[in-house]
């Protein structure tokens, strides 16, 4: 079979209009910031009737002219997917299978994206995302890998080939060469690796390790900020000097080292990370726990109730994860999983690097909304401390929170990439983006391929996060 | 002023001591040390003989015992023979005489101890290496520093202009590609033999003893490019806040020229708060030169941390971790003084 060219027979008719769209956009933006430098402000007239109308000059001109290169880009792209999804590989090259291959997510996005627009009015603050160009983008990116990690994962939808099946003969080759062996899907869409795997099933199945453990650590990490953080901030005196210096000490290491230090199978070996997990995912329980009881201290009996409902789970998952057949924890009769080699170590050192930068956001905005007025008004009525942290100022301090849970996602998703560059905790073998990119870079000038596939899907994870994160922002500060 | 200098300093010193503290602590766990004797002695010795070469060594004294050892302020581990005299001396170097040198060998006499992977003085290799990473991090802040002040500044003059929109969307760009993607890109498309442009070299390893803009470009617009858009955003931050001050507007109604305005009156106060983060910058820069220096296998400290921790270089890995932990405070002190002297409403008694 002929190898796939990235476009193919729909490219002849796309091709030249995405090139135009791109020219058109980069010229009207740069057009655009022209305008804006020459004329500040829109003129203002007066109607006979008394009337004003704001003439729309220059700006407004090129303005739309912009709004509507962007429009023909994205219909160009769109049309690209769609024409993908309609031919696949035979009419459409190696976009069109890749399209074709993402066919559930498109769907999902589409429906996603459609729900959310219809009913954005009562969906609050996550409805009013909608109303920002650049955070749909952003959502858009994310939700893309979201889905990409669940349709890949979870359903097995997306694969055109085991991620860490070998073909011979397929070491290096180029994107959309054919497969030398016969069943299966025909080709190797992004080409072939250094071990001749599917770097494109690779980047699809690196996903599903960085949708899962990025926001489970981030979220970890917020449970331990905040649940030293409120403390901290509130009560003020020796607890915040220790705890700060804690944190500034932590904050002083740079990431690397403590990576060196912390993931090394000889420190695995000490059964020190198990320890520092055994800590870290206290953090959610005690969490819960105060949250409840400072809650419902006054209703004895339906605090009980509700700490039995929600921490037993919690207590017996907690109990599962740090129990290992291999560290030093291993007392639990009820083991009902383990994590698999270097997950957990990873998790630990990336919750472990993210908690002090939480702890400090968490502390300050504290101090600042501990003056306000309903805080001293829950102090009169007699409020315990937890209950005013965490009821009174912890959802009040939610914006900030919210955007930096987002951006903190994205430097997660960076720490996870450094570490797998570095060939640090998980297994050589394992398709996450930063163990493929450190693969791939050593024929780099020769064979770019293997490493650009996954250094591009990162790319697009974080950006789309940081964008959400704006759009986020943007829209929270509005009102 | 005095007083707060001190204080900070003193700060400075308790951190440091907690920091290699740590370091030592977690570079002197057993595994380590039972590799290191692996590798010294011999790879097939068993667990007895492991014990025994390490007991010689002093290396299973009391981890504080040893701290202090290392620090210099106890007298190093010394074994006597039967009859009295000293037949090892951790401060002997290979060739000494073990009775002949001092019984005081810590980081604070000077010694920093002995490479085992590259077979010479821990300190003599920190010169080499971090007189490179220097050469590296000059040109950085020479490329990162302006072009991020640059962005800041013309995407906050005008808040939510095109201007600001498309400058803000590039620092967000730049914040959200890490060194080991931007370089990885850049090696692909300019340097790749491949495919790409062959503008500049994919390797910086002759960038050791001769720069040039073929081979330092890409390296350095690597490690500028991520801490740009940080800087950039800060900057863009404090330039809206203070283009919305009265003073401002007083020098608008006045009729200042809107170039003026920039230059004269907002620029300045718009500086104070980047000062603070280009300071703290500084230490995440030595995350991406560990990474570029990897990549564009350029042999300075970063390398040398990948080399040690991953040939556990007990030495030499502290050594590094003292240049890095001092790099972090004392930046952190200029940038904490330089706050009090730029801003003149700070005023620490």
């Amino acid at each position: 079979m002929e190898p796939l060219t990235w476009t193919g027979e729909l490219g002849d008719i796309l091709d030249p209009l995405l090139g135009i769209a791109t020219l058109a956009l980069a010229v009207t933006t740069v057009f655009a910031i022209l305008a804006s430098f020459v004329t500040p402000t829109p003129r203002i007239t007066v109607n006979p009737d008394g009337t004003a109308a704001m003439a729309e000059g220059l700006p407004g001109l090129v303005g739309r002219a912009q709004q509507n290169a962007l429009y023909a880009l994205i219909g160009t792209l769109v049309a690209y997917i769609v024409g993908g999804i309609a031919l696949g590989w035979q009419g459409a090259g190696i976009i069109g299978g890749m399209m074709r291959a993402f066919t559930p997510v498109w769907l999902s996005l589409v429906a996603l994206f459609a729900a959310s627009i219809w009913f954005k009015r009562s969906l609050g603050l996550y409805g009013k995302l909608f109303d920002s160009t650049i955070g749909m983008i952003g959502f858009g990116l994310v939700m893309f890998w979201v889905f990409t990690a669940i349709f890949g994962g979870v359903f097995d939808m997306i694969y055109t080939s085991d991620p860490l099946n070998q073909v011979s003969g397929m070491k290096n080759e180029p994107p959309g060469s054919p497969l030398t062996e016969d069943g299966g899907y025909p080709f190797y869409l992004l080409g072939g690796d250094t071990l001749a795997r599917d770097v494109f099933a690779r980047m699809v199945a690196g996903s599903t390790i960085v949708i899962v453990i990025a926001p489970f650590a981030t979220l970890f990490a917020f449970m331990v900020g905040i649940t030293l953080g409120l403390p901290a901030g509130y009560y003020g005196g020796k607890l915040d000097t220790v705890l700060s210096f804690l944190a500034n000490l932590i904050l002083a290491f740079p990431v690397i080292l403590l990576f060196y230090l912390l993931v090394t199978p000889e420190i695995v070996q000490t059964g020190l990370p198990a320890y520092m997990a055994m800590v870290l995912f206290l953090a959610p329980l005690v969490f819960m726990g105060v949250l409840i009881w400072s809650r419902y201290r006054t209703q004895p009996n339906r605090a009980w109730l509700l700490l039995a409902l929600v921490l037993t789970p919690m207590a017996l998952v907690y109990l599962s994860v740090i129990n290992a057949d291999d560290t030093p924890i291993d007392f639990w009769p009820l083991d009902f999983f383990n994590i698999p080699g270097g997950i957990l170590v990873v998790f630990v050192s990336v919750v472990f690097v993210n908690s002090p930068t939480v702890f400090r956001i968490v502390r300050g905005l504290t101090l600042d909304i501990k003056t306000r007025d309903y805080v001293a008004a829950a102090q009169t009525r007699g409020e315990t401390p937890w209950y005013i942290m965490l009821w009174e100022i912890l959802p009040n301090a939610r914006g900030p929170l919210i955007v930096d849970f987002c951006l903190r996602i994205g430097y997660t998703t960076i720490l996870l990439g450094t570490l797998g560059f570095f060939g640090l905790g998980l297994p050589p073998e394992s398709p996450d983006w930063g163990s493929t990119i450190n693969e791939g870079r050593k024929l780099l000038s020769i064979y770019p391929h293997p490493a650009i596939a996954p250094a591009l899907a990162l790319l697009s994870l974080v950006l789309g996060l940081n964008l959400l994160a704006d759009g986020l922002r943007e829209e929270s500060l509005r009102d | 002023m005095g007083l707060f200098i001190l204080r900070r300093f003193g700060v400075i010193v308790l951190t440091a001591l907690c920091l290699t503290f740590i370091v030592f602590f977690l570079t002197n766990l057993y595994p380590n040390l039972e590799k290191l004797a692996k590798t010294q002695a011999n790879a097939r010795m068993s667990d007895d003989q492991v014990v025994s070469w390490l007991d010689n060594r002093g290396y299973l004294d009391p981890m504080p015992l040893k701290y202090a050892r290392w620090l210099g302020v106890a007298p190093a581990y010394v074994r006597t023979g039967d009859d009295g005299a000293i037949v090892f001396n951790r401060c002997a170097r290979p060739g000494e005489e073990p009775d002949e040198v001092g019984r005081y060998c810590g980081v604070l006499q000077g010694n920093w101890g002995f490479s085992t992977v590259f077979r010479s003085d821990v300190l003599d290799i920190l010169a080499e290496r971090g007189w490179q990473t220097a050469k590296l991090m000059f040109w950085v802040t020479v490329v990162m520093v302006p072009g991020a002040l640059l962005l800041g500044v013309f995407a906050g003059m005008r808040e939510g202009s095109k201007l600001d929109r498309s400058l803000s969307t590039v620092s967000i760009a730049t914040t959200a590609t890490p060194e080991y993607v931007s370089g990885v890109i850049f090696i692909a498309v300019f340097a790749s033999s491949a495919v790409g442009l062959r503008w500049f070299k994919g390797t910086a390893t002759s960038a050791m003893e001769n720069i040039t803009f073929e081979n330092f470009t890409l390296p350095v617009l690597t490690v500028a490019l991520y801490g740009m858009g940080y800087i950039a955003r800060m900057t863009r931050a404090s330039m809206t806040e203070v283009m919305t001050a009265q003073y401002i507007r007083t020098a608008r109604l006045k009729g200042v020229a809107f170039r003026d305005i920039v230059l004269k009156h907002a620029l300045r106060n718009a500086l104070i708060a980047p000062f603070t983060v280009i300071m703290l910058q500084f230490p995440w820069l030595l995350n991406g030169v560990v990474i570029v220096e990897t990549l564009f296998n350029y042999k300075g400290i970063g390398w040398t941390l990948v080399q040690a921790a991953g040939n556990n270089d007990i030495e030499l890995l502290l050594g590094v971790s003292i240049i890095s932990v001092i790099v972090v405070l004392v930046t952190q002190l200029i940038s904490d003084i330089g706050y009090v002297y730029l801003n003149p409403r700070i005023r620490i008694a």
